[in-house]
């Protein structure tokens, strides 16, 4: 990835990539111990659980894989005490279009995230971790598969782990091509050798009822590796670099039509859309205007070159003021996308520019939407193939008239209607392309 | 859900349960150990190790790992099924996973896999996109779409077997595929 070759643009804070592309850093035990390695799970291991879980929370660490829960208040769930097996499940599946950030740290610095499980162990009374990883990183799983072992050859991973009195054994597993996956359950269920069909909340939030049915965290990659950075930086400047409620720093995956696409880590909040695209990316491709951004992975929605955006902010006094945000002027971070009616998801930012059909782009989305289904839940299994054929027609040329119409009506009675979200993720963006780029679904004469 | 999927497994050749060599085997019993709650939960990396090992998996491999698993072979012809990865026919000895998605679509994937299928000789009107990928007639390459491969800053991005290979061209795939035998 060429962008990680060069030298952090002056936005970046490069903390959980900070190594990962660094000259003569590679991914063994030996190079991670000389850069400062498992020294934060040596503290954590000298602190009571609940601190631990404590610092988490106080350094608003918010879940990297797309809904963006408060980490903190999700192992708060975890009753340390209950008698059950406790269980975590790294989520590794990164398959989310428009995402790709886990990827380099699985190749390029496994031990982080070890560490950061390892931790997250401690404070949770977890003897058994799955790394669950995409089969598509290959190479990613033997890397961390051997890092797992190099860990557990040191002592901190297995028994007795530096002399604790603390076991956690970890182990990677990977999946096997299917997007659903990514769903927390889902994953669940692929992990305990089953079809991966999501399973329903309530009752089964895997923090009460997980993995073999007892208490299960699952985090993504990234947001373990951020577990570790907050003990190496301490909480409060953790929590400082970012926004309240959104701490740290987050990668943004920019990929499309800009200059330098890339993975930029940035403090959360700490870039407009705006710099992000034309200061941090290079800007647009030669000759060529900002046309739509998906700014949070493919399912978040789409927003449209020059919206401008009625929200709440608050003002030189502190009392919350009207302001028109426009587009580039977005603030990237948790509570400003979803004012502007999306989100920012994982992360992954798609730009297109004013070459682009957009009827085109929605149908290589709905296409991947058809294809990912799982099949369990009728709305979905039925509403996207007959959301990708419509599409595929339009593109074609054999569109009617009613087919915007009938679109939109599809996607309205798929989203809320199904076990996980993939319902949502499949209509979202096919309401918001509709709704910001109308003229280009319009289909005269049939 | 894979709708491309074949639901009966095709057998040809001899059977591939009868052909097990003993470091398979080993892997399979080290595997196992991994999950010491559910022995089902080995049902993955079983597959993942047969087809390593013989490049799809026949009836009598369901059977097998159905067998080791203490499960019904259903329990495992279920996952083969349903996971695009899983392949219940030989493909290409050498096989080209081209990322389908749209970051990839936007810097020219689809380019890019007509210009693998004419370099590896293969109609690029083929279906593209399930378990049984269309394959070069001298059975050395297959060629297919996947979705995302999680490389949208390097797109356009495909999988020459375990390698991933970034920024491609159409006029660069045929050296790549030039780099295996």
């Amino acid at each position: 990835m060429k962008s990680l070759l060069l030298p952090p643009h002056a936005m970046e804070r490069r903390i959980v990539f900070k190594n990962a592309w660094t000259e003569g850093y590679t991914p063994d035990i030996d190079c991670y111990i000389k850069n400062g390695g498992y020294a934060e799970l040596k503290k954590a291991l000298g602190m009571k659980p609940e601190e631990i879980i404590e610092e988490v929370k106080k350094a608003n660490l918010r879940g990297r894989g797309g809904a963006g829960f408060p980490c903190g208040v999700k192992w708060g769930f975890i009753r340390r005490d209950d008698g059950k097996p406790h269980y975590i499940a790294c989520n590794g599946d990164e398959s989310e279009p428009g995402t790709f950030k886990d990827r380099y740290i699985l190749h390029n610095d496994p031990h982080q995230l070890i560490e950061g499980m390892a931790i997250a162990a401690y404070a949770l009374n977890v003897n058994l971790a799955y790394i669950y990883i995409r089969c598509e990183f290959p190479k990613a799983a033997g890397i961390v598969a051997k890092a797992i072992e190099e860990a557990k050859a040191k002592g901190f991973l297995g028994k007795n782990i530096c002399g604790s009195g603390f076991d956690v054994e970890m182990y990677v597993h990977q999946g096997a091509g299917a997007y659903i996956c990514g769903e927390e359950t889902s994953l669940l269920e692929s992990l305990e050798g089953k079809r991966p069909y999501p399973r329903i909340k309530p009752p089964y939030f895997p923090a009460v009822l997980g993995l073999y049915m007892s208490p299960t965290i699952v985090n993504n990659v990234e947001t373990f590796c951020h577990v570790k950075q907050i003990f190496a930086i301490g909480s409060d400047e953790y929590a400082k670099m970012g926004t309240p409620g959104d701490g740290g720093t987050r990668v943004m995956c920019v990929s499309g039509d800009v200059v330098r696409p890339g993975p930029y880590e940035i403090p959360a909040g700490g870039v407009t859309l705006g710099e992000l695209i034309n200061d941090v990316c290079g800007g647009m491709k030669p000759g060529r205007k900002l046309k739509a951004i998906i700014p949070g992975g493919s399912s978040s929605k789409i927003l449209r070159a020059g919206e401008v955006f009625k929200m709440k902010t608050k003002g030189p006094d502190g009392e919350m003021i009207d302001k028109e945000v426009p587009l580039l002027d977005l603030v990237m971070d948790a509570a400003s996308l979803a004012a502007a009616g999306t989100m920012i998801g994982s992360g992954g930012v798609i730009v297109m520019d004013d070459s682009r059909d957009m009827l085109w782009a929605l149908n290589n989305l709905n296409e991947f939407y058809a294809h990912e289904s799982c099949g369990q839940c009728t709305p979905c299994r039925e509403g996207v193939l007959w959301i990708d054929k419509m599409t595929t027609r339009m593109v074609n040329g054999e569109g009617t008239e009613q087919d915007p119409k009938t679109l939109k009506n599809v996607a309205d009675n798929i989203a809320g209607r199904t076990v996980c979200a993939f319902g949502e993720a499949a209509s979202w963006p096919v309401q918001s392309f509709l709704q910001k780029f109308p003229e280009e679904f319009e289909v005269s004469g049939k | 859900m894979d709708t491309h999927a074949a639901h009966s497994t095709v057998s040809t050749g001899p059977r591939q349960a009868d052909q097990i060599p003993a470091d398979l085997l080993a892997k399979i019993d080290e595997a196992v150990t991994h999950y010491p709650v559910s022995k089902r939960s080995a049902s993955l990396p079983l597959l993942h190790l047969w087809q390593n090992h013989f490049g799809f998996v026949d009836e009598s491999g369901v059977d097998w790992i159905a067998k080791r698993l203490d499960l019904e072979p259903i329990n495992i012809l279920e996952l083969v099924t349903f996971y695009p990865w899983f392949r219940q026919q030989k493909a290409g000895r050498i096989s080209v996973r081209v990322c389908r998605t749209l970051s990839c679509a936007l810097a020219g994937g689809y380019e890019v896999r007509d210009a693998f299928c004419k370099a590896a000789g293969i109609d690029p009107k083929a279906p593209m996109h399930g378990h049984v990928p269309p394959v070069s007639t001298d059975g050395k390459f297959s060629v297919e779409f996947v979705e995302c491969l999680a490389s949208c800053g390097s797109a356009p991005v495909a999988l020459v077997n375990d390698d991933l290979h970034e920024d491609i061209t159409p006029e660069g795939t045929g050296k790549i595929l030039g780099q295996y035998n």
